[in-house]
């Protein structure tokens, strides 16, 4: 038997040897090779923050649009990417199941952690520059910064076992997953604050965890100058539900691999 | 010692579920081998999945009291943008070994040279062959699983093959599949039949062959008016 110490061992060596290997894989070795990793959702953001400035999407609020976009865009990489990668995780890597000791898990957990290093690494490395050249304020409250974006890393990561399993089940998931992720995009209160919107669509939007997560990351970040809307309980729930959801999903999902 | 106990696969099918494999018993002891002989379609490669870990099964248990290998000389667990040391590297930290002293033997194996340090993409089928089965050989294990034909590349690599898997680990125990009595005779102790998702077992290899040879001619129909 195999005890729960060597199989934590086994699993944490598995999921090291996959994120070599996908980072490897994904980035290559030539020009930039694994700095893509965090330039790729710079770029993202940085772009999207150039569009937010043009349009003035902060509304004329106290925020100054270029830290309104890098907390709302980097947040929106965080959860998305995360799921994105997971969404047909499975099937690309079904013939490494050939490896005993390699799990569907590991395969998902993985994919996680590269991407929420990337969207991490872009998001502290935008904020540490334009800190540095003094274009934003360093944040009021950087616990509370963290907790939000904590809260943010969760949802993404429950997301994403609960997206990428349910692909073993029905494939509408996998294409469905597109569409869904951009129509919930406006609603995720990454380009706008609860506050703005009227009372009756702040209660909707409410219902959306990441809006919650969005609103946690601006309130440490800009404190008192906004005011924000959130409930710390309310997106801890919708993640352990999802978590729970997610990982009785993949204890089926693992029987329901078929190779080709 | 590995059990298969009552062990069940079935796929879903546009017609509902078929049963690939119907409460198979197995068991092989350390150091022992056994061939299943079985038509195309007979459940073989099925089998393998589930002794490898790969798929799970339907129902039954399988219990594994010593290492078991992933299908010997499979190709397609490459990732093709890697290089061959890259596929050697991963193969090592899944396993938990060191790579550094394995490259000589994977250099000296594949005779791969330059192309060692090439992404597989562009290797031909029989480089890849021979990469595969040097990362089989670089891992040891206490039972080795053997898909098909070991008529792997050319005859000079064949060879080489064979003295590494039955000269230099003979002491392991394997499962060889075929449809090919030849070599199940050549290689196998004991023999069993996969035959319409059933194991028939038998006590020597002859019979199993006999049984196979009679199974694969399919009996008259009568058809009764």
């Amino acid at each position: 038997m195999t005890t729960f110490a060597q199989s934590l061992r086994i699993q944490g060596r598995v999921i090291n040897a996959l994120l070599m290997r996908e980072v490897i894989t994904r980035f290559g070795r030539e020009n930039l090779g694994v700095l893509w990793l965090v330039a790729e959702p710079m770029v993202f953001t940085l772009g999207v923050t150039a569009f937010w400035y043009a349009a003035k999407l902060n509304h004329g609020s106290a925020i100054p649009i270029v830290a309104f976009a890098i907390t709302g865009y980097s947040s929106v990489l965080l959860w998305r990417n995360t799921v994105n990668r997971a969404n047909g995780g499975i099937q690309s890597n079904l013939s490494l199941l050939y490896h005993r000791n390699v799990r569907v898990i590991d395969v998902f957990i993985s994919r996680i952690i590269i991407e929420m290093a990337g969207a991490t690494g872009s998001f502290l490395v935008l904020a540490v520059f334009f800190t540095l050249i003094e274009q934003i304020d360093a944040p009021v409250d950087p616990l509370m910064v963290l907790a939000g974006w904590g809260m943010l890393a969760w949802f993404g990561a429950s997301l994403a076992i609960v997206i990428g399993a349910a692909t073993a089940y029905s494939e509408i998931v996998e294409r469905v997953w597109g569409p869904v992720s951009y129509l919930i995009f406006p609603l995720s209160g990454a380009a706008f604050m609860v506050d703005w919107v009227p009372p009756a669509m702040q209660e909707v939007v409410l219902y959306m965890p990441m809006v919650h997560g969005v609103e946690m990351l601006r309130d440490g970040y800009f404190g008192d100058i906004v005011r924000t809307h959130y409930d710390i309980g309310y997106v801890a729930l919708v993640n352990l539900v999802l978590t729970l959801l997610g990982l009785v999903l993949l204890r089926d999902a693992a029987k329901r691999t078929e190779m080709k | 010692m590995i059990r298969l106990e009552n062990v069940v696969k079935s796929y879903p099918t546009r017609f509902g579920p078929r049963r690939v494999l119907d409460r198979v018993n197995l068991e092989l002891g350390r150091g022992s081998n056994l061939g299943i002989l079985g038509r195309n379609g007979a459940g073989k490669s099925t089998l393998i999945r589930l002794l490898s870990g790969a798929e799970q099964p339907t129902s039954g248990r399988i219990h594994r009291g010593m290492s078991v290998s992933w299908p010997l000389a499979f190709t397609g667990a490459f990732q093709t943008h890697l290089t061959g040391i890259d596929n050697l590297k991963f193969i090592c930290r899944v396993y938990g070994v060191d790579w550094k002293p394995l490259v000589r033997f994977v250099e000296d194996f594949t005779e791969l040279g330059l192309y060692l340090r090439e992404p597989v993409l562009h290797y031909s089928a029989g480089m890849s062959m021979r990469l595969a089965f040097a990362l089989s050989m670089a891992i040891e294990f206490d039972c080795f699983l053997i898909d098909e034909g070991l008529a792997v590349g050319d005859a000079r690599f064949g060879h080489r093959c064979h003295v590494e898997l039955f000269e230099k680990r003979k002491d392991r125990a394997f499962i060889l599949v075929s449809h090919d009595p030849h070599i199940i005779k050549m290689y196998c102790e004991r023999a069993c039949v996969l035959h319409e998702g059933r194991i028939h077992d038998f006590d020597t290899v002859d019979e199993a062959y006999q049984f196979y040879e009679s199974a694969l001619v399919p009996a008259p129909t009568v058809v009764f008016d």
